[in-house]
């Protein structure tokens, strides 16, 4: 289930991040228990607890004590601008340089994105 | 409540040979522990010596601020599960066996060992000499949850289980440590199977403790760099080597220890790729003998 050379707690907090950026997990709704994340995930459940405190570091979750974590209903903004900044250097980057590897001109891949968009209807 | 095990300049001598050198340690209460180590690094040594079953040549070990050998109070609460079963005798039936349990663990569950016997279909008339292995271990796992003792230990006791009764072990060891947290130490070899049910591992090599620490910092420990094998050996220069391979031109190698951020830097600026490292990998490099023990 996880990349076992990962730390799993990070692995864990980046997906409540899919699931918060996705709008599967929506502002102020309550995420599971450590518990339940350690006996589903078959993991020690002061693993999970530290995928938590790390999104409560960041400002992901917050906690209402006695009660649980909840989603902070800016997470999933957070999250879209985190990955805006992030995309051109994870996405486009690598892309790019793969297209020069296998011999791929630019004006292709331009092309190929603005028919892919226009399928979509959000071309200009 | 939970107790803590406090292991001070531990030593265990079987004549001439010595199964621990000056171990100290300290565990808090309430947490799963995971103890590594190659055949004959001590890590049974250490079991028997925490569960009062072996007398320390020198040093202590002390639970709960008591010395635990050849003291009843203590050592009721403590319970280790030896590889291979070795709970009750084998003229018992696996109930008469229960019933012995019930009898000497102050904290016994009759109910839940019913529903763990249910889980791993044991027959409650059959002799415990007559199970097969998988069998036995799994009573012996039976009899090491249905104790609910604050020290828990299961040395290989999973050996002899198909996938199916570890994975079913596994899952109950954890639910019930929720349910009821307490002290579990589990020494393995399955590492990567394993590994994510403990908070902390102890990992020792030649008698000696090598490490303590979370596993996740264990883990966040190791970072594998390939690449063009000059480049690799500039940006690794004076790092900790765990293991190299080369294959032609490029070169892999392991390393010990978090990069610091320049050295990160350095490693994605001539383009090597940076990946993590499997606890097993890390387990099985620290663990490379010093030449000392021959």
């Amino acid at each position: 289930m996880f990349d076992e050379r990962s730390p799993i707690y990070r692995q864990i907090a980046e997906q409540i991040k899919t699931d918060v950026l996705r709008g599967v997990l929506g502002a102020d709704e309550q995420i599971m228990s450590t518990n339940q994340y350690a006996t589903y995930y078959r993991i020690n459940p002061a693993t999970a607890a530290k995928a938590f405190q790390q999104l409560v570091d960041e400002g992901m979750l917050y906690k209402r004590r006695g009660i649980g974590m909840f989603v902070s209903a800016t997470a999933q903004q957070m999250l879209r601008a985190q990955r805006r900044e992030r995309f051109f250097a994870d996405v486009v980057q690598p892309m790019v340089a793969e297209a020069h590897a296998i011999g791929i001109p630019v004006v292709d891949i331009v092309e190929h994105i603005q028919q892919s968009a226009e399928a979509k209807g959000e071309a200009q | 409540m939970t107790l803590t095990i406090e292991v001070s300049g531990l030593q265990v001598r079987y004549g001439e040979a010595v199964a621990l050198h000056d171990l100290s340690v300290r565990l808090p209460g309430g947490r799963i522990y995971g103890l590594l180590g190659r055949n004959g690094s001590g890590k049974t040594s250490l079991l028997s010596t925490l569960a009062g079953f072996r007398k320390p040549s020198a040093g202590a070990v002390v639970i709960d601020g008591q010395p635990v050998f050849e003291n009843p109070q203590i050592t009721r609460r403590v319970c280790l599960i030896q590889e291979g079963g070795g709970v009750g005798d084998d003229t018992d039936t696996v109930k008469d066996a229960v019933q012995v349990a019930q009898r000497l663990r102050p904290g016994w569950d009759a109910q839940y060992a019913a529903t763990l016997i249910d889980l791993f279909e044991l027959p409650l008339r059959k002799r415990i000499g007559e199970l097969s292995r998988g069998q036995r271990s799994a009573f012996a796992a039976t009899v090491g949850l249905a104790s609910r003792a604050a020290v828990s230990m299961f040395d290989e006791a999973h050996l002899g289980m198909d996938a199916s009764t570890r994975q079913a072990f596994q899952d109950e060891l954890l639910r019930d440590f929720i349910a009821r947290p307490r002290t579990i130490i589990i020494s393995t070899h399955l590492v990567e199977e394993q590994s994510p049910l403990f908070e902390r591992v102890l990992i020792l090599r030649e008698g000696r403790l090598l490490l303590h620490e979370d596993l996740d910092e264990l883990r966040a420990q190791g970072v594998s760099l390939t690449g063009p094998a000059a480049t690799v050996d500039d940006v690794v220069a004076g790092l900790t080597v765990l293991n190299q391979q080369q294959l032609g031109p490029t070169k892999s190698v392991m390393v010990y220890g978090a990069l610091d951020d320049a050295r990160r830097a350095a490693a994605e600026a001539a383009g090597l790729e940076l990946g993590p490292v499997a606890v097993q990998d890390l387990f099985i490099h620290l663990t490379e003998p010093t030449g000392a023990a021959r």
